[in-house]
């Protein structure tokens, strides 16, 4: 069975500053990581190599410093790399994005099963991998909290918030993974050390053939017109105050006195 | 053409022919969106057996009802929906098409954003024109420190998927009517998607939006002892723990504890907010409810801006003295 997982490399804190002139990104300074959720997705996929055999393969499209997530990913146990990283790809939304990274699978060639993220944890969009399904003309299992594979179909239970449904798809299908699907084992360094040997690939646009009307800036219809602050909406905030203690007394008053106690 | 585009619609999720409850709320942000533009406001409703639907559509503002009814439509799986509904939408050229941001709307909207080639807002919490006459979707963006107006500018439809609860549905005129449109398409269900049955939701504990009182701690909150303390007062108030999003994201407490945009809306009669900042995605969780307690050691954490009660100190401090506060109260 042939597995592609797609690894995005997102900033390692929601704390990213904004370029007040610009209203970009503030890039320098801000460490990176591999999104949590395509950990996840990179440890289903290597339990399923572990049960069925075959081969995992991790595609990134991004900086040419999102080489570092995809050693982690070989460290993992993953068994090769593509990075698509091109300026052209730059300033891509979830269409583009879908786009370039079904262009990577097709030439990549016979997959079985290929696995997302629930979502990035910096455009949280979760459009990329129904999305990438759709290019591909594939079914889809958004939502997964368990993977299984039988008989040429992965079954899945969908976590729904107040339900769980049990569906299975035919392969090839994409399958995006909530967080509690699994533990991801952890990528030591002696393990990050060895899979420098691990083939890693990068390709381009050309690469890819990609029509460059799809890609990057050109290939995105929605844009960030504005970005603002949000209103400050004043309410007037009782403020305790004193030591611990007396915090504590003034607070369990007013709770009383609200019959909150 | 750009201009060749007309009409607001709306995607009218329903499962076993009752209606999502996010789809009342796009109709009453639809007649918003029509003051401005004037377009026609159609619900498109897909399913078998759902005709009865429209009426509902009629009364909380849809103009018309586009139906499509199949018995390969009577559960939703995604390939059938994106057939129907793209061969729907380049027949009538609508210039925005709005999703409720549920599971369903999330798992077809995608598809639909490349069956389209058009652009796709995720999760929006606000529509609306801005001064250039530009249809806008607000989302939070970095940390929640910043909003963003997201536009579609060239391609049409526009669409999004929109957070629920961010509007009122409008007060139902019974009796009201609208133009219903039937289409027969042909469409066959997906013999490679199949869902097996569906089971009720384990809960790490009792579900968070009924909760009259809720604890909540944040990034402050460092390990397991820290979380104990939290829990004690939580039950000593009879209520349910819950935090904003770091909590869940290292691990120490399940998704379904989550508050804000990507987690729970709650609406308690008490809610204690203990070490969070209080990012725009976390208020939109938690802002309507009753009576907000903030407890957090930084005086200009955004937080206090909409909290009833403040305690500017260190939690570690202050809720063990509030335990025990209660404790000898109650004895
Ligand atoms: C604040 C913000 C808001 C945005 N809003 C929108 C919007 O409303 N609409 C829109 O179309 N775009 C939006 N974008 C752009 C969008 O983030 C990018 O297109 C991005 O490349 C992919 O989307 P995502 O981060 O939302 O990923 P998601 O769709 O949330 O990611 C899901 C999974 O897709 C895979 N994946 C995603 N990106 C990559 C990648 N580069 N390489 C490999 N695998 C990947 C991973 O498995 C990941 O777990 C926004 C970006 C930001 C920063
Ligand atoms: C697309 C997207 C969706 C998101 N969805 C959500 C969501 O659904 N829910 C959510 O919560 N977040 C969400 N976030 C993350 C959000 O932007 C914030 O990063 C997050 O809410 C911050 O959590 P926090 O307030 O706990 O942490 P921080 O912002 O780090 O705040 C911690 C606070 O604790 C205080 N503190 C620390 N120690 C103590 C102490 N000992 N005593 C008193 N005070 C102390 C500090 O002063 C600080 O104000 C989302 C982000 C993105 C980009």
């Amino acid at each position: 069975m042939k597995i592609l997982v797609f690894v995005k490399q997102v900033p390692d804190t929601d704390d990213v500053q904004l370029d007040p002139k610009t209203g970009n990104l503030r890039r320098d300074g801000v460490k990176s990581m591999m999104n949590p959720m395509d950990a996840n997705a990179i440890e289903a996929a290597l339990q399923l190599k572990e049960k069925h055999g075959g081969s995992v393969v991790v595609v990134t499209m991004g900086l040419p410093m999102a080489t570092e997530v995809q050693k982690k990913a070989l460290g993992m146990g993953c068994d090769e790399a593509f990075l698509l990283s091109d300026r052209p790809f730059g300033g891509a939304d979830t269409l583009a994005t879908s786009y370039t990274l079904a262009k990577a699978a097709e030439k990549i060639g016979d997959f079985d099963l290929l696995l997302f993220g629930r979502l990035a944890t910096d455009g949280d969009t979760a459009q990329t991998g129904p999305a990438v399904a759709a290019q591909l003309g594939i079914p889809q299992i958004s939502l997964a909290s368990s993977i299984e594979v039988r008989d040429g179909w992965v079954y899945c239970d969908r976590d729904l918030g107040d339900r769980v449904q049990r569906v299975r798809a035919k392969l090839p299908a994409v399958v995006t993974v909530n967080g509690g699907i699994n533990k991801p084992r952890y990528a030591t360094p002696i393990n990050i050390m060895r899979a420098q040997k691990k083939p890693r690939t990068t390709w381009t646009a050309a690469d890819l053939g990609c029509d460059m009307t799809k890609i990057g800036t050109p290939g995105s219809p929605s844009s960030t017109k504005k970005v603002f602050e949000p209103e400050k909406r004043n309410t007037d905030t009782q403020y305790l105050t004193g030591s611990p203690d007396e915090m504590a007394k003034a607070l369990a008053d007013l709770l009383e006195a609200e019959h909150l106690l | 053409m750009k201009s060749d585009y007309k009409g607001i619609w709306v995607f009218a999720e329903q499962e076993n022919g009752k209606l999502h409850q996010t789809v009342l709320e796009l109709l009453a942000k639809s007649k918003e969106l029509q003051k401005h533009n004037g377009e026609k406001i159609t619900a498109v409703l897909l399913g078998a057996d759902v005709a009865a639907l429209a009426d509902t559509l009629f009364a909380y503002g849809a103009d018309a009802v586009l139906l499509a009814e199949s018995e390969a439509l009577r559960e939703y799986s995604a390939r059938p929906y994106q057939k129907v509904l793209t061969e729907l939408a380049e027949k009538y050229k609508p210039s925005i098409i709005l999703y409720g941001a549920t599971p369903l709307g999330r798992d077809l909207a995608p598809r639909m954003m490349v069956a389209l080639d058009t652009g796709l807002t995720a999760d929006a919490i606000d529509l609306g024109f801005d001064e250039d006459g530009v249809f806008y979707q607000t989302t939070p963006g970095y940390g929640g420190k910043i909003l963003a107006h997201i536009v579609i500018l060239e391609r049409r439809p526009q669409m999004a998927t929109v957070h629920p609860q961010i509007c009122e549905p409008l007060e139902p005129v019974n009796g009201a009517k609208g133009e219903l449109l039937v289409e027969n398409l042909a469409v066959e269900g997906d013999a490679e998607y199949e869902v097996l049955e569906t089971l009720p939701a384990e809960k790490s504990g009792e579900s968070l939006t009924e909760a009259k009182v809720v604890v909540a701690g944040g990034r402050g909150v460092k390990n397991e002892d820290d979380l104990t303390m939290l829990r004690e007062l939580a039950e000593l108030l009879g209520g349910q723990i819950a935090s904003s999003r770091p909590l869940v994201d290292n691990g120490m407490l399940p998704h379904d504890r989550q508050i804000g945009q990507s987690g729970t809306t709650v609406t308690p009669q008490l809610m204690f907010n203990i070490a969070i900042s209080g990012s725009v995605q976390y208020q939109l969780g938690m802002q309507k409810a009753k009576c907000i307690v903030a407890i957090n050691q930084s005086e200009d954490a955004p937080i206090y801006d909409i909290a009833h009660i403040g305690a500017v100190v260190d939690y570690k401090k202050l809720i063990p003295a509030l335990i025990a506060e209660i404790k000898a109260r109650r004895q």
